[in-house]
């Protein structure tokens, strides 16, 4: 199977030591002898746990789909709590268009909860309008009711706390008043100017990420013992996350991409074949062009300490992310923390209460994403976001296969020709049967929770084993985490299929 | 050359017994290739007709046509004789049809078919079982009561015992009808016509038809795989391939059909063999019909799924996919197990795959195209090919033959749909929502919920947001009612029933501000033309086709029926007469095809008349209400009182900013108001200044419910509903809109001249029902029988409630029992006053008050124009 050379090692964003001696991944967890016995969840408990993030929209038709027909997302948490997070919005001003992301999160959850609450209204504020953006601060100013942004397509699960809303609301509004300032109202929206919105999006908020944590921390230095909020910006920053963002407008698809989360499109020629289209790149040691671009940027004398066991400075796999200030801030500024801030300190993990080793020429990470485009196509079906918990076990092709299959309903077992002598009540058993071996499949309405269910179910051969399946989910809160990372899946339906 | 009948009985499928032609229909073609057979006839150069088809339906009528005299027909089959459909139905004819023409056709079938045996000596199997219908709930329940009560199935009834064999648990009830056939040999059914006609029809199998060559319009000739034929007559009986082979044309013709795969099974013989009287069983509610089967069951149903197939033609793919799929029957099978628990241990014979076609209004396709003459079409059968077949081919063969059917076939005629139902993504969502709904609870008012939103006037998205509720009608969304802010919407959209529906309370709001203040009803589905002219050549065409006289002012609006040579209604429409040599006709919606071809049809070729349909020019709205005249005098500066604005006239003014809209003093309701005919471009303005303007006056948007309840109470007549092809002025009391005094010759004037004198057979009545509880008893619908001092006097054909009687009111037609020699007699105004008459819903009767006149209360006081004031007067006729 492609994808799963992998060591488990590499399954932990972090690591402060060198990666420990591989396992293989297709390798059972134990769940007899010495160990602490671990007890299998039944049938039913599998559906529930594979089934408690599952999200579906249609989105009605007409000129604001912009072609979308709905999505469907899921997502299955290894770490307690789960690091990943999903947003989708449609953005209601103007033409408007539909965003949707996936975040892989790192030391903590709290980069990827608020990127994913607050990326997509700078990702707005980038594009809206200067006109707009006037009537919008006009109606701040006048503490008028403010037009909605953007309509959140949410699972009630999916966090969504106000708790530092205030500040954010803050920065956000700076934001849109520098641009109000400092830009000229371009003639016509091009492809251009969107692309450059995106990068302008991440960048400021990464930018004011860094900045709340600051203000944060030249304030409250006072306060000790306060308890440490998880949202407080510090912690957002300590932490970190990729992001993979799609935003939908016109006919046209824009990927803006940061990290190892990956968009992959679901093609189907005329014959009626599948084919899986790559339309972002990775942003870690597997990319040459990454590699070139990091070593590029500090000395040669960094040349064999930026990058060690495929890490950044030994420790960080995507080489792009939001947050993770250690990789970023100033060594005056980080040794400002580690001395002032043990409170927080003592919340993290080991790996975090220190600098990097070889920190010489931050910044050594970037929130600059890389933004593509691709203009939808009738045979474009599908495409679909995820975090690398879903990638690094299965491979595009089958991905994209298997959404296809449970698009069009190929799953179906070949068609059944009774023999000779057969009688209606044992046909009828036999199709029943039948009908509950697909629906077990076809219980996933979602396809997200479909393509779950093959990750971690699969038995090399295409279908999914029930039993690895059950072994995979019933894995206590410690182990998981070594085989399994957080998935984090969103299908987003372009056209249908041809059947 | 005419078929020999020493050649025949090779053309006949071998006669024992049933053969079935494999895994399915095409997988194994060749079954249908009699080896030693392979001599073709040769293919003659002319013909007077042409059928293409050799299915039940095409041999049909090749059969009705040579029986009326018919010589020189060619029947084209490109396959063997009823080896497509045909070959694989399940064989039932059931008579008990939701329309009246189609129980007349299914009939017809029924004696046909029980007469060829005998005729030709070929053994049909015909054998009669009646059937049981199970009801698992009280819908059901009542909806097989109105059909037994609308039957007049005396020999039915009604029983809630448990009957063991068929494992009832939920709720049950049979209806038993003495009215279901089944054929055992099925392959030799049409063969079965054709040694009756052999003397005029020549048969050429193997023989594909490519194209219909037409000229000037009419047809000229059919080109083969084997050479052409010339021809005066087409008849398209293609069954599923009529779509493509109507595209095929050198004119395409739209055949609005599509195929969907349809299932059964074959049980092999039970045990203890199923004898051949036993009745077929009917349960809707588990989506199955079964009948014995040599010994065994056939089972087959219409499941909630079904597969469309052939969406982009002949496809040979599809041929070879159409295998059984155990998978899709098995709800199926289950729901028939549930039903005969004993069928378990039966074995297996086949699933059969037989596609069958269906229609965007589940009935079939019938008569002449309407762009080529000469061009014919029968087909789409839903699946009741059997049963209609016989009566459908002697109908279309009247048709050829005389011009016109001996029976009201508009709700089959192939133009009540155009070219805008002819797009195949329309089709292909369509049929899968008539599959189901063959076997679906229909209750009063349905609508269908694919392929909608497709014609829509301009002010559809405001009208929506204010709480719209949409019926379709050929393609156009109109309004049927407008929800009020804070009603639960989720629970009036489902509401489904036969008693007193949700919406009561709306549309009786909307119907009180209709009679108090004003309302607008957006009505611009409305068929509309314009006939323009140099000279007097349009007001001469009028007046050939119109009843009533069009020679009148310039600005009166007329009210006038368009008859055929018996005198019956082929429309019913409002003209206008705009100038001296320009007119402005207003259709009923669907009548957009029918009288476009019908006028066409007598028009003569002159290049200085000019018809032109304008329907999607302007979207029309009635105000409807007293302070309608408050609105248009606010917004025109012009006096609209009926001293300046009479009723029944039509001025062009402005309204608002928009200038040049068409308004008229009528309102299709008998209330004050007005219609204003606004091109599209200032729909928006117009209403949004009536709307606003309107806000004094207390105005709201209504829709037709309230426009339908208007009507009935004030006894108005529509086409298609109430009135047809076959109902003359004289019987719905419109004497007074004929030119009789006039010495215009007019069509039909001959026989409404001889109407007048022999009297009518039939009276168009309301009936205002007394003793009946709007709360708790069911609502007559339309299709109720209606009795006489105890006698079957008629039906009704449409009812709303009036809210301003408190009563339901039904239209309908009675005529009094025919005379001693089986003759009609003429119906006197005492046959109406002197009569207790009921209307039967569903079994029970309610007694009803039977009126000639409407209620002249009811009309507001209006200066009308003199000569539509009077009403007709039946005394002394």
């Amino acid at each position: 199977m492609l994808g799963r050379t992998g060591s488990v090692g590499l399954l932990c964003r972090f690591s402060s030591t060198s990666p420990p001696p591989e396992i293989s991944r297709l390798h059972y967890p134990a769940s007899s002898g010495s160990r602490k016995e671990v007890r299998q969840l039944s049938p039913a408990q599998v559906n529930q746990k594979l089934k408690a993030n599952e999200y579906s929209h249609t989105i009605p038709r007409g000129s604001a789909s912009h072609g979308v027909l709905g999505f469907h997302s899921n997502m299955l948490p290894s770490n307690q709590p789960g690091e990943d997070r999903r947003s989708s919005a449609t953005f209601l001003p103007g033409h408007g268009g539909l965003m949707f992301g996936v975040f892989d999160g790192h030391a903590g959850p709290f980069c990827a909860h608020a990127v994913s609450q607050r990326l997509f209204y700078y990702m707005a504020v980038a594009m809206l309008p200067l006109r707009t953006l006037s009537e919008l601060e006009r109606a701040v100013e006048e503490e008028r009711p403010v037009p909605p942004l953007l309509e959140w397509h949410k699972h009630p699960q999916d966090h969504s706390d106000t708790d530092g809303g205030e500040a954010s609301a803050y920065s956000l509004r700076n934001y849109w008043q520098e641009r109000l300032e400092e830009e000229e109202e371009e003639e016509e929206e091009d492809d251009s100017r969107v692309s450059s919105a995106l990068v302008s999006a991440f960048r400021r908020l990464d930018y004011d990420l860094s900045v709340e944590a600051q203000v944060y921390l030249s304030r409250r230095t006072d306060l000790h013992g306060e308890a440490v909020s998880q949202s407080s910006p510090l912690r957002v920053v300590l932490s970190g996350c990729t992001a993979c963002v799609a935003y939908i407008s016109g006919g046209t698809i824009r990927l803006a991409n940061l990290g190892d989360s990956r968009a992959v499109l679901g093609v189907q020629d005329a014959n009626g074949r599948w084919s899986a289209l790559s339309l972002t790149n990775d942003h870690n040691a597997q990319n040459p062009d990454e590699l070139q671009r990091i070593l590029g940027e500090h000395p040669p004398s960094e040349q064999r300490t930026v990058i060690r066991h495929e890490r950044l400075l030994g420790q960080l796999l995507p080489f792009r992310a939001f947050g993770d200030v250690r990789f970023k801030w100033s060594v005056e500024m980080l040794n400002r923390v580690y001395e002032t801030r043990h409170d927080i300190l003592s919340a993290l993990g080991e790996a975090l209460r220190t600098p990097p080793p070889h920190y010489l020429t931050p910044p050594y990470l970037s929130a600059q994403p890389e933004v593509t485009w691709h203009r939808i196509t009738p045979a474009d079906k599908f495409l679909v976001l995820a975090t690398d918990g879903l990638w690094e076990v299965m491979h595009r092709q089958m991905v994209i296969q298997l959404v296809a299959q449970q698009l069009t309903g190929l799953q179906q077992q070949r068609p059944i020709i009774p023999g000779t002598g057969m009688t209606l009540g044992g046909l009828q058993h036999l199709l029943l049967e039948r009908k509950g071996r697909a629906l077990s499949e076809l219980e996933d309405q979602n396809a997200a929770t479909h393509l779950l269910r093959h990750a971690l179910g699969d038995d090399g051969y295409g279908a999914v084993a029930p039993n690895r399946l059950a072994k995979m989910l019933s894995l206590p809160t410690d182990l998981a985490r070594r085989y399994r990372d957080d998935i984090t899946i969103t299908v987003i339906y372009l056209n249908e299929p041809n059947m | 050359m005419a078929l020999s009948p020493v050649l025949l009985p090779r053309l006949l499928p071998p006669q024992t017994g049933y053969r079935l032609a494999g895994r399915g229909l095409w997988t194994s073609p060749h079954l249908f290739t009699v080896s030693g057979d392979s001599q073709l006839l040769p293919l003659p150069g002319q013909a007077r007709v042409v059928i293409c088809g050799g299915g039940i339906v095409g041999t049909s009528v090749a059969y009705h046509l040579a029986k009326l005299g018919w010589t020189d027909i060619v029947l084209l089959e490109q396959g063997r004789l009823g080896a497509g459909t045909t070959r694989l139905c399940a064989g039932i004819v059931s008579v008990a049809k939701p329309i009246s023409i189609e129980c007349k056709m299914a009939n017809y079938s029924n004696t046909l078919y029980e007469q060829l045996e005998g005729e030709t000596g070929v053994k049909t199997g015909y054998v009669k079982t009646g059937s049981l219908c199970l009801a698992q709930n009280q819908d059901r329940f009542i909806s097989l009561k109105r059909l037994a009560s609308r039957l007049n199935i005396y020999d039915c009834f009604f029983v809630m015992p448990e009957y063991r064999k068929l494992n009832l648990h939920i709720f049950m009830h049979f209806l038993l009808s003495l009215y279901f056939i089944l054929f055992l040999a099925l392959s030799h059914l049409p063969s079965l016509f054709l040694p009756c006609s052999y003397s005029g029809v020549q048969i050429l199998e193997r023989t594909t038809v490519q194209q219909v060559l037409v000229e000037k319009g009419h047809v000229m000739a059919v080109e083969t795989d084997r050479g052409s034929i010339e021809c005066e007559y087409f008849v398209n009986c293609a069954g599923q391939w009529a779509y493509e082979l109507g595209q095929a044309s050198e004119m395409k013709v739209s055949v609005p059909l599509h195929g969907c795969e349809h299932f059964y099974l074959l049980t092999k013989p039970l045990q203890e063999a199923v004898p051949p009287s036993t009745p077929v069983v009917i349960d809707m509610d588990g989506r199955i019909y079964a009948r014995q089967w040599h010994g065994g069951f056939l089972s087959g149903g219409f499941e909630k799924n079904p597969k469309p197939i052939f969406t982009e033609g002949r496809n040979q793919l599809e041929i070879q996919n159409m295998q059984e799929d155990w998978d899709h029957f098995e709800p199926m099978l289950t729901s028939l197990l549930r039903r005969m628990p004993s069928l378990e241990s039966a074995e297996i014979h086949q699933l059969v795959n037989c596609p069958e076609s269906f229609t965007p209004d589940m009935r079939c396709l019938m008569g002449e195209t309407p762009g080529v003459s000469g061009y014919y079409v029968l087909a789409g059968m839903n699946s009741s090919g059997l049963a209609f077949a016989g009566g459908a081919g002697k109908y279309l063969a009247e048709w050829m033959t005389y011009g016109y059917p001996t029976a009201n076939v508009w709700p089959l005629d192939v133009k009540r749909f155009g070219n805008l139902q002819s797009s195949r993504t329309f089709l292909r969502h369509r049929v899968m929502e008539v599959m189901p709904l063959l076997y679906e609870l229909k209750v009063p008012r349905w609508d269908f919920q694919t392929g909608r939103q497709l014609r829509t006037s301009p002010l559809y998205d405001r009208l929506d947001t204010q709480g719209a509720r949409w019926m379709e009608k050929h393609g156009f969304e109109r309004p049927k009612y407008f929800v009020p802010p804070g009603k639960d919407l989720l629970s009036l959209d489902q509401s489904k029933t036969f008693y007193k529906p949700d919406w009561f309370d709306i549309v009786g709001a909307e119907v009180k501000c209709c009679k108090e203040a004003v309302c607008v009803i957006d009505m611009s589905s409305f068929t509309k033309f314009e006939l323009t002219s140099t000279g007097d050549q349009a007001l001469e065409l009028l007046q050939h086709l119109c009843a009533n006289d069009l020679d009148v002012p310039v600005g009166h609006i007329i009210h006038t029926g368009m008859l055929n040579e018996r005198g019956g209604y082929e429309n019913d429409c409002s003209v206008v007469r705009l100038s001296k040599n320009s007119f402005f006709i207003v259709s009923p919606t669907d009548q957009q095809v029918h009288c476009w071809s019908w006028i066409k049809k007598h028009m003569p070729s002159d290049p200085h008349l000019h018809l032109e349909d304008v329907s999607w020019k302007y979207t029309a709205l009635n105000l409807i209400g007293p302070r309608a005249m408050d609105v248009l005098a606010e917004l025109s500066y012009v006096s609209m009182t009926p001293d300046h604005f009479p009723s029944m006239f039509c001025k062009e003014m402005s309204v608002g900013y928009a200038n040049g809209i068409r308004v008229m003093s009528m309102t299709h309701t008998g209330e004050p108001g007005f219609m204003l005919y606004i091109p599209i471009e200032y729909a928006l303005h117009v209403y949004n200044e009536v709307m606003s303007v309107g806000q004094k006056y207390g105005i709201r948007n209504a829709g037709y419910y309230a426009l339908r309840s208007l009507r009935i109470e004030k006894f108005f007549a529509f086409w298609g509903q109430d009135l047809d092809a076959f109902t003359t002025p004289l019987e719905c009391g419109r004497e007074f809109r004929v030119k009789f005094d006039k010495d215009t010759d007019f069509l039909g004037r001959e026989a409404l001249l001889q109407q007048r004198q022999d009297g009518v057979t039939r009276r168009f009545v309301m009936l205002v029902l007394e003793d009946h509880d709007t709360e708790l008893d069911l609502w007559p619908w339309w299709g109720e029988p209606i009795y006489r001092n105890g006698q079957l006097a008629g039906t009704t054909t449409s009812s709303a409630y009036s809210y301003t009687l408190e009563r339901h009111v039904c239209l309908g037609f009675v005529s009094p029992p025919p005379g001693p020699e089986g003759l009609p007699t003429p119906i006197t105004p005492d046959f109406i006053n002197r009569g207790d008459y009921e209307v039967d819903i569903a079994g029970q009767r309610y007694p009803a008050k039977a009126k000639l006149y409407p209620f002249s209360s009811l009309f507001t006081q209006q200066k009308r124009r003199k000569d539509d004031l009077e009403l007709s007067n039946l005394q002394g006729k």
